[in-house]
């Protein structure tokens, strides 16, 4: 145990995410050793993020106004919407730079382990969205796992009724990697949902 | 196949030990605890990466170390394999195959395919349920590597769909939960349907044999059968026992595709009894018709489910019920009849791996731990006549009088940490 505010930062550190005992020790003396103004800059950079970053009223996003940037811009194509768990699965998508629709961040998949149903989810605000007419089609981009494909199921039941055409994001192999590498169940996914190369 | 060499280094009681092993049968001798079993465990790890003895790798390791090394050479129809797998306690094993580079452990499952006999078999009678369903499973993932992710994928959906099932307990059952239960049912019956039919195929192909090889170990007066009871069909009261059983629909259409196998390879000797081990009310499902009916289930307990918190109907609670002539063998079999057909199924999946890669030298190597000891006379020799047809036998015993001596092979004298011929 260290004294005082030294232990206090290791403490505060570690509680964050991938940063174990020993790398929170690690930060906190680089921390201790380094040049005040960086570590001024860093802190500046915490607080701000906490006081002017808020959530888009419209997709959830991060944004550090009322609207976010995808949200606000015009040229954006509204017939179609991505739906996506987290913030940063929209900069994954938008990395891509194919994808030019609009987005709704979820905020997590149905996990009832975590104690997280659809109530926790920004699920109303998205059927909410919906009665904009000119939304044609809906892309579920949730993460292939477990609670993430739950979450798809769970959308696509809700959606059914409204009469929207709703899609969900392939899966399988990944590109420029080699077929003797990938998992069985990868494989087996991609067996499922092979396509037709002639017509 | 056989394995040629194999070389421990801190595995268990064994800070560094090499045998040189070859085709044909090897016997261990010494007196207790002085690391027979260690041996056989060994091997039985190479295969399955699991050991029969503990679930965690922590005992393993030899008290002290930090690292055990299991290194075999493995001889498989004229081509030669060297296998090594280092098993690193709390922390992901790493394995090398011909001294190439790391690989992941699981990437080296199928290069040795063992049956593993060992004292621990008895359970697989006497023992609660899911040492039967563990069994089933086994088999099926050692026949069909990717079922390790069919089980994998029902286990974690059922520890959701139970999170659920909890929390909407004692009246705090909502709108919400219903619509989300919905949602868990579809991913269950899903993921149970898959599990359920992996689990048919490997009946399907174990009924060829179960009855056969209780026969051939005892004087035939009583026959083996087995009827795998499934809760998706049939209510099972929390004793196991069956409550009801339901008529549920089935489709003419579907038609069980090993028993076309079964009669295709009917061996000379002709004895087997086809259909040794049933299903009812599962015959000839496929996987979507499986799925409707999990379903089905499904909304038949909700009730009862969310009173209770959990899921009550599903792979995860079905029981294989072994019998021997009428009586269910549990409670009923005497203690040889016991050890005879937890061996008997061992040795119905031992002709199961052999019929699924029947190519010379692809035969799994049978490892009888200690089983000798528990037979009378009659039973080993009949045990002994088996097996010798392996092409290679592993035994260990504390006894050399106890193996047959119609099995011959070579006898290794075991002291603690060390091996002599």
């Amino acid at each position: 145990m260290y004294e005082g505010a030294v232990q206090e930062l290791i403490d505060e550190l570690g509680r964050l995410p991938g940063v174990g005992p020993k790398s929170a020790q690690r930060i906190a003396f680089h921390i201790l050793e380094a040049d005040p103004e960086d570590m001024k800059r860093l802190s500046d950079a915490i607080r701000a993020v906490k006081e002017r970053v808020k959530f888009c009223s419209i997709c959830f996003n991060v944004s550090e106004q009322e609207t976010c940037a995808i949200c606000r811009d015009p040229r954006r194509d509204e017939t179609v919407l991505c739906v996506v768990e987290e913030s940063k699965d929209v900069m994954a998508v938008e990395r891509t730079r194919s994808f030019r629709g609009r987005y709704h961040v979820l905020g997590g998949s149905i996990n009832p382990i975590a104690g997280i149903g659809p109530d926790q989810l920004h699920i109303r605000e998205l059927l909410n969205r919906l009665s904009d007419d000119r939304i044609e089609e809906i892309i579920i981009a949730t993460d292939p796992n477990l609670e993430g494909e739950a979450t798809a199921t769970y959308l696509a039941r809700m959606l059914k009724t409204i009469g929207i055409k709703v899609t969900r994001l392939a899966s399988g192999l990944p590109v420029g990697g080699d077929l003797e590498y990938a998992d069985e169940v990868t494989l087996g996914r991609a067996f499922e949902g092979r396509r037709s190369l002639i017509g | 196949m056989y394995i040629s060499h194999l070389s421990l280094t801190d595995f268990r009681s064994y800070a560094q030990a090499d045998f040189e092993l070859g085709p044909g049968t090897t016997v261990f001798v010494g007196s207790n605890g002085v690391g027979k079993t260690n041996i056989a465990e060994a091997i039985g790890y190479l295969a399955s990466l699991s050991s029969h003895r503990v679930s965690t790798d922590a005992p393993l390791i030899r008290f002290g170390a930090e690292r055990a090394l299991v290194r075999a050479r493995v001889a498989r129809g004229g081509q030669a394999t060297a296998v090594e797998l280092e098993i690193t306690a709390g922390k992901a094993n790493r394995a090398r195959i011909n001294r190439a580079n790391p690989v992941r452990a699981r990437d080296i499952l199928g290069i040795v395919r063992t049956v593993l006999f060992a004292p621990e078999d008895l359970a697989l009678v006497k023992g609660d349920p899911a040492n039967r369903r563990r069994f089933l499973d086994d088999l099926m993932v050692a026949l069909r590597p990717h079922h390790a992710a069919t089980r994998g994928d029902y286990e974690r959906v059922l520890k959701q769909r139970n999170a659920l099932l909890k929390s909407a307990r004692s009246g705090r059952y909502t709108a919400a939960h219903e619509s989300t239960l919905e949602v868990w049912d579809q991913h269950l019956a899903q993921a149970g349907a898959r599990l359920l039919r992996g689990r048919l195929d490997v009946l399907e192909l174990l009924s060829a044999h179960l009855g056969t090889e209780y026969a051939g170990l005892t004087d035939g007066s009583k026959a083996a059968t087995a009827r795998y009871r499934c809760t998706v069909v049939e209510e099972l009261d929390d004793d196991g026992g069956t409550a009801a059983l339901p008529a549920t629909a089935l489709p003419p259409s579907a038609i069980p595709s090993a028993s076309q196998d079964r009669d295709r390879q009917d061996p000379a000797g002709g004895t087997r009894e086809a259909g040794a081990v049933r299903a009812p009310g599962l015959e000839g499902a496929g996987i979507g018709d499986l799925e409707r009916m999990f379903l089905e289930a499904l909304a038949a307990h909700r009730k009862k489910e969310t009173e209770r918190g959990i899921t009550l109907v599903g792979p995860h609670r079905d029981e294989l019920d072994l019998f021997l002539g009428p009586a269910p063998a549990k409670g009923y079999a005497s203690h040889g009849e016991t050890w005879s057909l937890a061996l008997a199924l061992r040795l119905a999946s031992y002709r199961v791996l052999g019929e699924d890669d029947p190519r010379e030298g692809a035969g799994p190597i049978l490892i009888l731990d200690d089983v000798f000891a528990e037979l009378d006379a009659d039973r080993r020799s009949r045990l002994a006549a088996v097996v010798a047809g392996a092409e290679q036998v592993i035994v260990t015993a504390a006894v050399a009088a106890d193996v047959p001596s119609e099995l011959g092979g070579r006898v290794l004298r075991v002291t603690p940490g060390h091996v002599s011929p």
